[in-house]
């Protein structure tokens, strides 16, 4: 390995959070974005093909070195360290329509759900998977949300770009803006039938 | 628990509703008991319709919705309360569909607006949303294989609730707070027990001889502030359990002690 992607090994180490490439240039001043990411390029082989028990993984934007999945049974069974509790479905159903429609608020989301919201919203918010993102211009301006990179981080995603997109589900995504089934909706049904 | 347990023919399928199948155990358990299904495994009324559908085998685009409709009221007829506003709601508009398709439709060959349509979008959304929390939870679950370096897990040792605490664990906590104070000012605090039952005598013993008094007539020759402070917590507990009525006859004037609140204030 080339005497920068050792120090990006050694610092990617000491920070236990993902590191973006862009705080990496500061470590070295005569460094370029482009070899940061040669020697980031040049660690996740060594770690892939020279047989280590840590990989290099791109999260939410950053980089960092975790354990590899094989190991976890073992590692938890001698209690040095524990995944991540899972997420209700009521919190992975909320993320995906936060995921797929930020910025969103609480309405479409019950709209969508046809539950209520509050509850799920604020557990997500403390978790920090979501955040306010802004104020929609609707009446009472409700409060948007969106997701945060440490979403992305607990899935292993680099970005959004890397959920499923629309031709990859079963069902077709619909657009973004979807018709919102109002009052206006139902009657205008409800007089088609009636007619 | 009892409530949220009911008896139909349904049972909660697995993979197909993506998110938190039954554990062998409990199927095994489900099973046992015939036919149940825990309401409480759904995640909301459109869960609750999809399963339906499955369950029936039933097209999403032609949705036989008088007989769904009935299937979906036996299935919500034990729910909770505590869930039932959402259920409810999607129940009567699961009737009113079934009212519509009633209705004689158009004659005259003019388009006919399918009043299932809107349900229909919402399934479809609905589904999709389902999919995609099931893909995200499979990507959580390979994520929280991997772990970080320096992630230990959140400590368990949290203060036994609720929180108890003696006297000594109280004094000897002061004394951490004084000690980490450089120059702590200390006070000696001299305990005076006020004497209420002794002003209480006083004031029944001027009650029994005059109808009123000005309050200030049952203390001695030179009170202190604890004499007085007997004295107004004596009169508290005696007009408390109605032994003497307190009258203020004007803004700011001395209080006047009754025996009884019959006769108005001179």
């Amino acid at each position: 390995m080339t005497p920068l992607a050792q120090l990006i090994e050694a610092a990617l180490f000491a920070a236990a959070r993902p590191v973006t490439a862009e705080e990496l240039v500061t470590l070295d001043a005569d460094a370029s974005l482009d070899e940061v990411r040669a020697a980031l390029g040049q660690l996740r082989e060594h770690y892939d093909f020279d047989g280590h028990g840590v990989e290099l993984l791109e999260l939410g934007g950053g980089y960092q070195v975790v354990t590899r999945p094989a190991f976890a049974a073992a590692i938890e069974r001698a209690q040095l360290g524990a995944r991540q509790p899972r997420l209700t479905p009521a919190m992975l159903e909320t993320l995906a329509v936060i995921a797929y429609r930020q910025p969103v608020g609480r309405a479409e989301i019950e709209e969508i759900r046809g539950v209520s919201a509050s509850g799920v919203l604020r557990s997500l918010q403390e978790r920090g998977l979501i955040e306010v993102t802004g104020r929609s211009d609707g009446m009472g301006r409700p409060l948007l949300y969106g997701t945060t990179p440490l979403f992305l981080e607990l899935l292993g995603l680099a970005d959004l770009n890397n959920l499923p997109r629309a031709e990859e589900l079963t069902i077709a995504l619909q657009p973004a803006k979807p018709q919102m089934a109002g009052p206006d909706d139902d009657a205008a049904a409800y007089v088609a039938a009636d007619a | 628990m009892t409530a949220s347990v009911l008896t139909t023919t349904l049972v909660p399928d697995a993979p197909a509703s993506g998110i938190a199948p039954p554990s062998p155990e409990a199927a095994a358990i489900l099973g046992s008991l015939g036919f149940v299904v825990r309401l409480e495994s759904f995640s909301g009324p459109l869960d609750l319709l999809l399963h339906l559908l499955r369950e029936e085998q039933i097209d999403i685009a032609d949705i036989p919705i008088a007989r769904i409709a009935d299937q979906f009221l036996a299935a919500i007829k034990h729910l909770g309360l505590n869930q039932a506003a959402e259920y409810l709601e999607m129940a009567s508009r699961l009737v009113r569909l079934k009212i519509q398709m009633l209705l004689p439709r158009n004659q005259d060959g003019e388009a006919w607006e399918d009043p299932r349509a809107e349900l229909v979008r919402r399934l479809l959304e609905y589904q999709q949303v389902r999919e995609i929390a099931h893909w995200m939870s499979a990507a959580a679950d390979r994520r929280a294989l991997r772990l970080a370096r320096g992630y230990l897990p959140p400590s368990p040792e949290l203060p036994p609730l609720p929180l108890t605490l003696d006297l000594l664990d109280l004094l000897s906590a002061v004394e951490r707070v004084i000690a980490s104070i450089l120059h702590p000012v200390l006070h000696s605090v001299v305990a005076r027990p006020l004497n209420v039952e002794g002003a209480a005598l006083r004031v029944q013993a001027l009650l029994a001889e005059r109808e009123e008094f000005v309050w200030t007539s049952a203390l001695g020759p030179s009170p202190t502030i604890s004499d007085v402070l007997s004295l107004l917590l004596a009169l508290l507990e005696l007009a408390r359990r109605g032994q003497c009525f307190m009258i203020q006859p004007a803004v700011f004037a001395p209080l006047v002690i009754r025996r009884d609140s019959s006769r108005p204030a001179h």
